[in-house]
């Protein structure tokens, strides 16, 4: 136990440095996520067939290529065609890009299962397309989406582990070097937990913000089978 | 930097080749893994109430910590397993999590009057799971199953943390001695969007084929 | 006035209403009757804009409402002209459409407040107002969800009426609400009827409601209308085996 604890010591300071990157990188990934899905998420209810077709292109693209994929393009090929980028900002891009394409359709999704009715009612009540999406149904909508978006944020935090093999500091990085001095249960054990811990912390943000939605609705919690049924259809 | 569809196309061979014999094979043994132990999570949790959590919160651990930490932590403790063979482990326990919910849902789909028909029946449990529960439950679950093997096979590339050499990692190499990243990349995304995207379609037709 | 002039609505292959020729007066109370899939509630949805006209035209008061005459062409008008005609007109639906991130207050005032840009004061007065007149104003604060069916379908009526519109379409409003709980919404509706000269527009199964509120009844088979008379006549004496037929199995 004291030998945990000594290592535990010795290891802080590079671990919450790894801690720190992470969570730059879920904060970082997550807010260009959340503009990419409400983006690409309305633009896929636009009315132009010629909006439609390029969301659609865009979003099975990125759905499709997979994350490793996207990542080492942004890192190798964007240098060959003349365009450097920080490492962060290859990881947050990257992330961003590819969370933010699956949350797109959690978003669509949230947006269309609004009743029909409400959309006519807003019709026949002559309200403004940003009037209607502002006041009516987006705060119906926010509540149908934050049990898929908070799937996909845990599925993003534990993306950011990619970023230790462009060498940056991160958490896995920090575990994988921590390996040879504390050994492999220790230091892969240690990482897991933080990570674990940051998941459930945002996870249970977004909880309080769902359960907030919810009773302004005055509607039930969606079960957890359905929430996992429609992420699945998201990031397929 | 300009594009070379010769180069490109002599890739392809090498890249397909690592596609198969890596990537498609980990997916395939790996998600058949992920949704036998997903049924078994899920009928255990369903069966088991309220006494479930502590399995609960192993699913819930292993759900939220990454792929490359947990492929890290299983090649290093068990160093008698080949690297592909962990990989495999890896994916399909992971996975099983994410399946043992989707599931769930399944199950929860079944209307109360089922469970009640089966008990006025005296249907003894695994007659009710086999023959009344499974059978409707799976229907409405099969498509979201594919999704998640779907999920899985983009995630194939972590491989490349324990140096498994699945198409990426290929792509990777190839790219390294040529530096033509450009041209095996492409392929690379190329070979997973063909490989994904049609599959994605299907579990969407299949989705509206099987719901009642 | 309402001028439908030659309208055709076509859902693919299904024509639903088949050159429809007709005309409301201001004020005047016209109910639509027939069996279902007649025609007679997407008459509604093209007045109220929710459908899209596959041919002809609709006039309220000579105004056209979604298509025009230009130069013997026949064009959709811009949206910012369809929703200023459109304003004249208010709905009430038959699953009451509340919107449920409001109060019932909010519910009322929201679109004269943001779409006709009325004063807060006022547009809150104005909802007092026309909730009293529908028995609910002590629940002005209540969340729709803590209302009954017919409590619910109230607040839709007025929120309906907070637009003073000069045209009301009812849609089957009582068809979604349990037995007992209709009587009430229909003593509104026949309240506004005798308060009021708004033109109605109503689709209802509720023969006795239909005959005290309406000047005319139109009863509708096939996307067209097979006879029209004033109520009473309608229903004691129609002309037609099939409206004969017709009413007898709904009464």
């Amino acid at each position: 136990m004291s030998d945990l604890l000594d290592t535990l010591a010795a290891a802080s300071p590079q671990l919450w440095e790894g801690t720190l990157v992470t969570l730059q990188l879920t904060f970082g990934g997550a807010a260009l996520a959340f503009l990419v899905a409400v983006g690409l998420g309305l633009a896929a209810l636009s009315p132009w067939v010629i909006v439609r077709t390029l969301v659609r292109v865009i979003v099975e693209l990125f759905r499709g290529t997979s994350l490793v994929v996207q990542v080492f393009f942004l890192f190798y090929v964007l240098p060959l065609w003349g365009v450097e980028l920080a490492p962060y900002t290859t990881g947050i891009l990257a992330l961003g890009l590819n969370y933010g394409a699956y949350g797109s359709e959690v978003v669509r999704g949230s947006l269309t299962s609004v009743p029909q009715g409400q959309w006519e009612t807003t019709t026949a009540l002559s309200m403004s397309w940003l009037h209607k999406m502002r006041r009516v149904i987006w705060p119906q909508a926010w509540a149908l989406m934050l049990p898929g978006l908070n799937n996909l944020l845990i599925m993003l935090v534990k993306g950011t582990a990619l970023a230790s093999f462009f060498l940056m500091n991160d958490l896995t990085f920090v575990s994988d070097q921590m390996r040879r001095t504390a050994g492999t249960f220790t230091s892969y054990g240690i990482a897991m937990v933080i990570y674990l811990l940051i998941a459930l912390a945002l996870s249970w943000a977004l909880r309080v913000l769902e359960a907030r939605a919810l009773r302004r609705l005055g509607l039930r919690e969606p079960t957890k089978g359905e929430t996992a049924k429609a992420t699945a259809e998201a990031v397929a | 930097m300009t594009w070379d569809t010769e180069f490109a196309l002599s890739v392809f061979p090498e890249l397909l080749s690592a596609f198969v014999r890596v990537t498609l094979l980990v997916t395939v043994v790996g998600s058949l893994m992920a949704a036998a132990l997903g049924l078994v999570w899920a009928i255990t949790q369903r069966s088991l109430g309220r006494r479930s959590l502590p399995l609960r919160w192993v699913l819930d651990f292993i759900r939220m910590t990454p792929i490359p930490v947990q492929l890290l932590f299983v090649y290093y403790t068990f160093n008698n397993l080949s690297a592909l063979t962990v990989g495999i482990l890896v994916f399909g326990i992971h996975y099983s999590t994410y399946m043992a919910e989707s599931y769930r849902a399944g199950i929860e789909s079944i209307r109360k009057g089922q469970w009640e028909a089966a008990t006025a029946l005296s249907l003894p449990p695994h007659r009710t799971w086999r023959a009344v529960i499974l059978p409707q439950a799976l229907r409405a679950t099969l498509p979201s199953l594919g999704n998640w093997a779907i999920a899985m096979f983009k995630d194939t590339p972590f491989l490349i943390f324990i140096g498994v050499l699945e198409m990426v990692t290929v792509a990777r190499q190839i790219g390294g001695s040529t530096f033509r990243y450009t041209e095996t990349f492409t392929i690379a995304g190329l070979i997973f969007l063909a490989a994904s995207y049609p599959t994605a379609i299907l579990m969407r037709r299949l989705e509206k084929r099987l719901a009642y | 006035m309402i001028h439908f002039q030659d309208v055709v609505k076509r859902f693919g292959d299904t024509t639903v209403l088949d050159g429809l020729d007709f005309t409301v007066a201001p004020g005047e109370r016209v109910t639509l009757i027939g069996p279902s899939g007649s025609g007679k509630t997407t008459i509604l949805r093209l007045l109220m804009t929710l459908e899209d006209l596959t041919e002809g035209f609709i006039y309220v008061d000579g105004e056209p409402l979604t298509h025009e005459l230009r130069d013997g062409k026949r064009v959709a008008r811009r949206p910012r002209d369809v929703s200023k005609t459109r304003r004249r007109i208010g709905m009430v639906f038959q699953q009451f459409n509340l919107f449920p991130n409001m109060s019932v207050l909010e519910n009322i005032t929201e679109a004269p407040i943001h779409v006709l840009g009325k004063p807060k004061q006022e547009a809150r007065e104005d909802a007092l107002r026309i909730l009293e007149q529908v028995g609910l104003r002590e629940r002005a604060n209540a969340h729709p969800m803590q209302l009954s069916g017919g409590q619910q379908q109230r607040v839709a009526i007025a929120r309906a009426l907070a637009m003073h519109p000069e045209i009301l379409l009812l849609d089957e409003v009582t068809s979604a609400l349990d037995p007992e709980l209709v009587g009430d919404v229909l003593e509104v509706l026949r309240e506004i009827a005798r308060t009021t000269n708004i033109t109605m527009l109503i689709v209802t199964h509720e023969m006795q409601f239909a005959r005290d509120v309406s000047n005319r009844v139109l009863m509708f088979d096939s996307g067209r209308i097979l006879e029209e008379a004033e109520p009473d006549k309608m229903f004691s004496h129609p002309e037609h085996e099939r409206t004969r037929r017709f009413l007898q199995a709904i009464l």
